[in-house]
């Protein structure tokens, strides 16, 4: 069952001369795991803030084609009320704070919303389970982690039970522990909870491993679509044209296909399950 | 060449709120070395490179670079010799245009119009950046307003470059700029200090690593020694590259040293 439907869809900001996005078609399934992968300025956001609704409703640009996300069509209703459906999640965590406590900060989305008071405590308690921040209530959304943070903004986002999830780059102003927190805390939402996962994210070792579907875009167009077994072989001498990385190991793989029996590994795993 | 060596004698530091950052750290960093410094987010070791110019000044201990005590000299001074590149540009870019972000350091170590127009149309082009020149740099990306602030400071020539987690954000061709430009420096002779979270960065780019763990430096060696010593890694946490992990693995060079990028590998196989 497709979750995300677009069809020829361009983006064009007001101020700029190239197309933002420009004719791209893409259909998502529920429960999929997909990856943008794109050098700076090839589209990542933009595909990203079209689908939670902020680009044409917040951020101002001309959109032609279609775009249809759990059944709604983004352009046409507010992004709070898309909010319900779509959680979003962007780079940078500090700027999505405003409130004094974690509570209040997951609460804010919701009590926009008009929920009952006692859904609302139920629904905070559950997100900050979900995302590991149960005990973190009183604590100020300021003075934690960066990882944490990040896993905030998961929370407030969870707590409106999406049906899909946008992470923009979520981990790129983070530590490792931090970037693994996210990791572990997105692929949990993905396997266990059945969420969509649309992340647009540079790391690609963690993308060969958790990714069903790597979409490349290219000056605002989609130049290639597949598995990351797929997909990473086969930019493997276009690195610098893409301006994309492929794993390291697809790269030491690629030098020398009979050592692994043909198949060419994006996983240390695969890697040295295959290798003779 | 005489150069600006960095000594640290029992260096510690305490913020005015009480928090210890960094203590009793002994390290010495010669002219032309290329030296990490890893470890988790509050370890210590963006406390520790503040230190190497002056930038903060030590509560306990003493830090010589060249022959000038930090706790004595202003950071001005000392950033002749010692430049940073701070991690977000927007902490350091100021002007409204690019050209005059590159020539602003050049002014300020005296000198004149046409050596400056010299070195800007130099550093431009070494750095991608000669059609942004009139730019103003928050017209650009996250990514080329980074390669700015990184222009700027090495456009002074100072003996020792100090890269504040350069590969942050950015794209394969930024990377790509980035260990270019490193490799220049080094060629040159400069010293480079970097601070990172990219260990192919660190495994490739750099041949010494130093390993900041709760205050404390726990690691003064080569990356090939680091990412065989199992204990530094699990306690700081600190994931080797795919292909070190992956080369352990199969034992490749009976694991006396790790090995470090691709290349290393293939003569493995």
């Amino acid at each position: 069952m497709s979750i995300i439907k677009i069809e020829n869809l361009s983006v064009q900001y007001l101020e700029q001369e190239d197309k933002a996005l420009d004719g791209i078609s893409l259909e998502v399934n529920e429960g999929e795991f997909v990856a943008i992968l794109g050098a700076h300025g090839a589209g990542k956001t933009t595909l990203c803030l079209s689908i939670n609704g902020i680009v044409p409703n917040m951020i101002n640009a001309d959109m032609f084609g279609k775009i249809e996300v759990a059944g709604e069509v983004p352009p046409k209703i507010p992004v709070r009320e898309l909010a319900s459906k779509v959680g979003s999640v962007f780079d940078n965590p500090e700027f999505q704070m405003s409130q004094l406590t974690v509570f209040e900060e997951v609460a804010l989305g919701l009590q926009n919303l008009g929920v009952e008071k006692d859904t609302i405590i139920e629904n905070i308690t559950r997100s900050l389970e979900l995302v590991g921040l149960a005990g973190f209530e009183e604590r100020s959304p300021f003075e934690i982690s960066g990882g944490q943070q990040q896993r905030l903004a998961m929370a407030s986002a969870l707590s409106m039970k999406p049906q899909i999830l946008v992470l923009d780059e979520p981990t790129s102003n983070l530590d490792p522990i931090g970037k693994e927190e996210v990791f572990t805390v997105t692929r949990k939402m993905n396997q266990e909870e059945g969420l969509t996962v649309i992340i647009a994210e540079h790391e690609v070792e963690v993308i060969a491993e958790y990714a069903d579907k790597v979409i490349l875009l290219e000056e605002g167009k989609i130049t290639q679509m597949g598995t990351p077994e797929e997909l990473f072989p086969s930019i493997v001498n276009i690195q610098s044209d893409v301006g994309v990385r492929i794993p390291q190991i697809t790269d030491f793989a690629s030098k020398i296909p009979d050592k692994f029996k043909g198949t060419i590994p994006v996983t240390v795993d695969q890697a040295t399950e295959s290798y003779i | 060449m005489s150069g600006t060596k960095i000594t640290c004698t029992k260096v510690g530091h305490t913020y005015p709120n009480g928090v210890q950052a960094i203590k009793d750290v002994d390290v010495t960093i010669e002219q032309g070395e290329v030296v990490s410094v890893v470890g988790q987010n509050g370890s210590g070791k963006t406390t520790l490179v503040k230190h190497f110019n002056g930038l903060l000044k030590p509560t306990d201990g003493d830090i010589m670079i060249g022959d000038l005590n930090t706790r004595e000299n202003p950071v001005g001074l000392l950033a002749e010799k010692v430049g940073y590149v701070f991690q977000n540009p927007n902490h350091q870019i100021f002007a409204a245009s690019v050209h005059e972000e590159l020539s602003f350091g050049l002014k300020n170590i005296g000198l004149n119009e046409s050596e400056i127009d010299k070195k800007v149309t130099e550093i431009a082009d070494e750095f991608l950046l000669t059609e942004y020149l009139e730019l103003n740099p928050y017209r650009l990306g996250f990514s080329l307003r980074k390669t700015v602030g990184m222009a700027s400071i090495i456009a002074m020539e100072p003996d020792v470059v100090i890269l504040d987690e350069p590969t942050t954000g950015q794209d394969y061709s930024g990377v790509k700029t980035i260990k270019e430009s490193m490799a220049k420096l080094k060629s040159e002779g400069k010293t480079v200090i970097v601070v990172s979270h990219d260990m192919p960065l660190v495994a490739e780019e750099t041949d010494r690593v130093l390993v900041m763990c709760n205050t404390e430096l726990i690691f003064d060696g080569s990356p090939a020694d680091l990412f065989i010593n199992k204990s530094v890694l699990e306690k700081t946490n600190l994931k080797p590259p795919q292909i070190t992990a992956f080369a352990a693995a199969k034992n490749f060079g009976g694991n006396k040293k790790a090995v470090l990028s691709v290349d290393d590998a293939m003569k493995y196989v």
